[in-house]
């Protein structure tokens, strides 16, 4: 059952700095929502958090190919009885529309989107803006609720809404903002 | 082979072991519906591609129920990437059926790829899929899909089939009920 083939390399540090701090939060906060089922596609500012869900035995996490498919598999996850999330970067909402709409919602199920957002001022790579600042207005126009993260007080946040996907059987994304890991503790 | 004498087969065998199918929108799924509906039985009807990978989360979910993918030659190579998720997740408890009749059947029979040169088998093979198989008539099929479901491990079998549809109404199932009533089943325990 447990996948050990894609246990990530563990950090070679043992002590936890300002950036694992908030990465335990992030994942912390998912897990008192109720989120036990993971997919995920890598972005560097989900890298902690992807590992801390990759280390724990006693979560299911699905290392996925495409955004859309993880889409699928949450909503199978869904019927086997648990709570999905999805992490990944903002770029794989618009790989993942469709089914969005015509399986998570059309079926009522829970899921949670925790995204990186890309673009915006720190962003390097100029392929990732266009999508950066159509995002907000992509979530409102498809109907998905949303909240930003920007300090590590809004952490928080990421559990309400963990508890409402569930609650309410929708889908609830999660915009985690670069400042998150910049502010000073 | 017709389509629906492979869903015939497949039904057949998933009301024996007590299968949960995930089957594919469009024709696949009206006609399965049309066969016999079951409470066991999740109709896609949007979505297309993610059968195969909402199947995957079940089985992964549900480590003790037997799960059933009904996929299409058109609907898997809108995903192809799903097949090395699967293979390299390897739930032993899922079995992908992919009925292959070259063509988009709901949409007017519209060749897909796999009338040209692409193999599917080999495909789900290269994708690190151990236990693959091409059957074409249904006997084999038959053996092949019971082995395959009974079997301790992840399974492929690609079914290659006519061109034939059967003119069965659309599903009217409501999908929040639908879902409902495939949850509860998935929930009951049947272990003892």
């Amino acid at each position: 059952m447990r996948r050990n083939k894609y246990k990530t390399t563990q950090s070679p540090f043992n002590w936890m700095n300002d950036k694992d701090m908030i990465d335990t939060l992030i994942v912390d906060a998912m897990l008192a929502g109720g989120i036990d089922f993971f997919c995920s596609l890598p972005c560097n500012m989900l890298a902690g958090i992807i590992r801390i869900i990759d280390g724990r035995d006693d979560l299911d996490h699905i290392p996925i190919t495409r955004e859309e498919e993880g889409v699928g598999i949450a909503a199978g996850a869904h019927l086997g009885g648990k709570n999905p999330a999805i992490l990944m970067q903002n770029s794989g909402l618009g790989n993942s529309i469709n089914a969005l709409l015509s399986l998570t919602t059309l079926y009522r199920m829970p899921l949670l989107l925790l995204m990186s957002h890309r673009g915006g001022r720190y962003e390097r790579i100029v392929a990732q803006m266009p999508m950066g600042d159509a995002i907000i207005q992509l979530l409102e126009t498809l109907g998905i609720d949303y909240c930003s993260i920007f300090r590590r007080s809004d952490i928080a946040s990421i559990r309400l809404f963990a508890k409402d996907a569930i609650l309410k059987s929708e889908i609830k994304a999660v915009l985690l903002q670069k400042e998150l890991w910049d502010e000073e503790s | 082979m017709k389509r629906v004498d492979i869903l015939r087969i497949v039904l057949k065998v998933a009301v024996e072991i007590r299968g949960f199918i995930i089957s594919n929108l469009g024709f696949p799924s009206r006609e399965l519906y049309h066969i016999r509906d079951r409470d066991e039985n999740f109709y896609m009807l949007g979505s297309m591609g993610l059968c195969g990978s909402i199947a995957l989360g079940l089985a992964v979910s549900s480590p003790k129920k037997e799960v059933i993918a009904i996929e299409g030659d058109g609907s898997i190579l809108m995903n192809l990437g799903s097949l090395a998720t699967a293979a390299n997740i390897r739930p032993p408890n899922l079995t992908i059926l992919i009925i292959d009749n070259e063509a988009h059947s709901s949409t007017g029979f519209q060749p897909t790829f796999t009338a040209g040169v692409t193999d599917l088998a080999a495909i789900a093979r290269g994708a690190g899929i151990e236990d693959v198989v091409t059957v074409r008539d249904e006997k084999e099929l038959e053996s092949r899909f019971f082995d395959a479901v009974k079997s301790d491990k992840l399974s492929l079998i690609v079914a290659k089939s006519d061109k034939s549809w059967e003119d069965v109404p659309i599903i009217d199932l409501d999908p929040l009920l639908m879902k409902k009533r495939f949850i509860k089943a998935i929930r009951a325990d049947f272990e003892g």
